[in-house]
């Protein structure tokens, strides 16, 4: 059984996403902006070319942007979700098994493709992906995930391999492998890379010529993993079935400072039911949750104001009709009157199998009721959107809502929305 | 004491008899029993019918698009139509496709000619558009088919 893997990735996807739709933008520089229009996510290579800066906030580059005619998307989940779809229901054509590792990534396993020419395989994925979807890719195809995704920046950033990069052979793979510094390695931060360079470790190459316990030593098991993936040796393996979360955070910035509870109640309300909701998409239930509240930390002294209240549960949970009171609760205990908050949020902790929860002795049992309505309420949000059925305490007002000032049309999602043509 | 958990229904949501052993079993609640006569038509079930795939077989590719003008009435293509497109089919000559000419979308009749390709409206009322240079415009999609609602 040999083992061949290719990460497939979409090239600048949010900035592709825009162009698509949008081609008066081909070949202009386009950021997209985080939530909030906070900072820089995502870049096409113009603007990429102009120096802008990934995670740059926006107040600092704004005389820049509008100078240089740069296009500026604010982040449009919706879009891109969909997108996303399409490019890996594209990719299933091409392997049985497909990881859908992010927004923009896939691996395909590749393993057993006897009388296949992987070349050419990984060629037509680079050529077909863009004429069926409209989002260019590049493609890194090599023994474990780690030279996968390895060969894969290779094949972004080297002319040669014009987006496709398939690393077999073991000439190649070493030259990969000294071309790539350590801190661009999959699942090395920056400051392993700090610490490796005192022993003069800098390439991918330099550390798979360590001995194990020099990287167990340094790096402990985890390093090691990755160290054997570089050495060809497959220790990762392909999650066909993303792993249940073990903690849930929901949580955003507000469109503009707040200073009333009432406002602020509306947020959290909103984010502990969409925490809920996670929940039960896993099936999962929750022990206990933890509500947080904070100024922004660049406020003036006196004026910053960070809290946090942990509250655990009867017995474990996914009802909103239970997470969502004990939230609020938690917020009223920690809000302070005088502050100008920035950020509200939940996380909930303790998660288990909503079939293994433990029944409290003390408590009446609501859950019955609880989750006969809480199925009905999905359904109808799955059908008729997220805020089809709100409690009152969410309110109307939105005054927390995020600033999305320019947000593109969903062209792939809503009817009102399609492009139009004459 | 000893207790067991026998799962009685493990396809379905999930029902379990408790037994404790104490020399009788305690069942909590157990599986529904079926009565009746099975219906016959258990073994010839298929999917209902869907638009989507029969609108195209290509839904990663597929695309919808309204219909503003009436430049493809001659084609029976109306203004407040849904356009159908398909981005992964090669456009070729006498294709009806969607296309992106001065900084807006157009459906029209591709025509190659020996020339130059053209945009060709199926109204009397508009000449045919002129594309002599990768820059006079792209082409998107082909158009596979039309929805329209009475």
């Amino acid at each position: 059984m040999t083992s061949l893997f290719a990460l497939v990735d979409c090239n600048n996807f949010y900035a592709s996403c825009e162009r698509l739709f949008n081609p008066d933008l081909i070949g202009k520089p386009i950021v997209v902006l985080s939530n909030n229009d906070g900072c820089v996510i995502a870049r096409s290579n113009e603007a990429k070319a102009l120096g802008i800066k990934m995670g740059a906030p926006l107040f600092e580059i704004k005389d820049l942007l509008a100078r240089d005619g740069v296009h500026v998307f604010s982040s449009n989940y919706e879009l891109y979700g969909d997108m996303s779809r399409r490019v890996v229901l594209t990719l299933s054509e091409y392997s049985p098994n497909v990881e859908v590792y992010s927004i923009d990534e896939s691996f395909l396993d590749l393993g057993n493709f006897l009388h296949v020419d992987i070349q050419a395989h990984a060629r037509a994925i680079w050529e077909r992906v863009p004429i069926a979807t409209g989002i260019p890719v590049a493609v890194g195809v090599a023994a474990t995930k780690t030279l996968a995704k390895l060969a894969n920046r290779l094949a972004k950033k080297s002319r040669k391999a014009n987006g496709v990069l398939v690393l077999t052979d073991p000439v190649h793979v070493e030259a990969a492998l000294k071309a790539t510094e350590i801190g661009d390695v999959w699942g090395v931060g920056r400051q392993y890379a700090r610490k490796l360079a005192l022993y003069g470790v800098r390439t991918a190459y330099d550390l798979t010529r360590q001995t194990d316990s020099f990287v167990k030593r340094h790096m402990t098991i985890v390093g090691l993993r990755t160290v054997k993936e570089l050495r060809g040796e497959p220790c990762i393996d392909l999650e066909m079935v993303p792993p249940s979360k073990q903690n849930i955070c929901t949580s955003r910035s507000f469109g503009q400072p707040l200073i009333d509870l009432s406002d602020i109640e509306e947020a959290l309300a909103t984010h502990a039911v969409r925490c809920a909701t996670k929940l039960r998409k896993q099936g999962s239930c929750a022990s206990a949750l933890t509500v947080f509240l904070e100024t922004s930390r660049f406020a003036a002294p006196g004026q910053v104001y960070f809290s946090s209240r942990t509250v655990q549960l009867e017995s474990p949970s996914a009802s909103e009709l239970v997470i969502m009171p004990q939230a609020l609760g938690a917020l009223r205990a920690i809000f302070r009157s005088g502050f100008r908050y920035k950020r509200t949020g939940i996380i909930v902790t303790g998660i288990c199998p909503a079939g293994q929860v433990q029944q409290s002795l003390f408590e009446p049992d609501n859950r019955k009721r609880d989750s006969g309505l809480m199925d009905s309420l999905d359904t109808l949000r799955k059908r008729f959107g997220h805020s089809v059925v709100k409690y009152g305490v969410q309110g109307t007002a939105g005054k927390w809502e995020m600033q999305s000032g320019k947000l593109s049309p969903c062209y792939t999602t809503r009817l009102d929305d399609l492009i139009k043509a004459r | 004491m000893e207790a067991a958990i026998i799962p009685l229904h493990p396809l379905e949501e999930q029902r379990f008899l408790v037994i404790i052993d104490q020399g009788n079993s305690l069942p909590l609640y157990t599986t529904t029993v079926q009565a009746g006569f099975p219906s016959p038509a258990t073994d010839y079930s298929a999917e209902p019918i869907d638009l989507n795939t029969y609108a195209s077989n290509h839904p990663a590719s597929t695309f919808l698009v309204k219909v503003e003008g009436d430049s493809m009435v001659g084609a029976h293509i109306m203004p407040g139509d849904l356009a159908i497109v398909n981005r992964d089919i090669r456009a070729t000559s006498g294709m009806v496709v969607l296309a992106f000419v001065d900084g807006g979308y157009t459906i029209k009749r591709l025509e190659v000619r020996k020339d130059a390709a053209y945009l060709v409206s199926e109204n009397p009322k508009y000449p045919a558009l002129r594309i002599d240079s990768p820059e006079g415009g792209l082409i998107w999609g082909v158009v596979v088919g039309i929805h329209r609602k009475f």
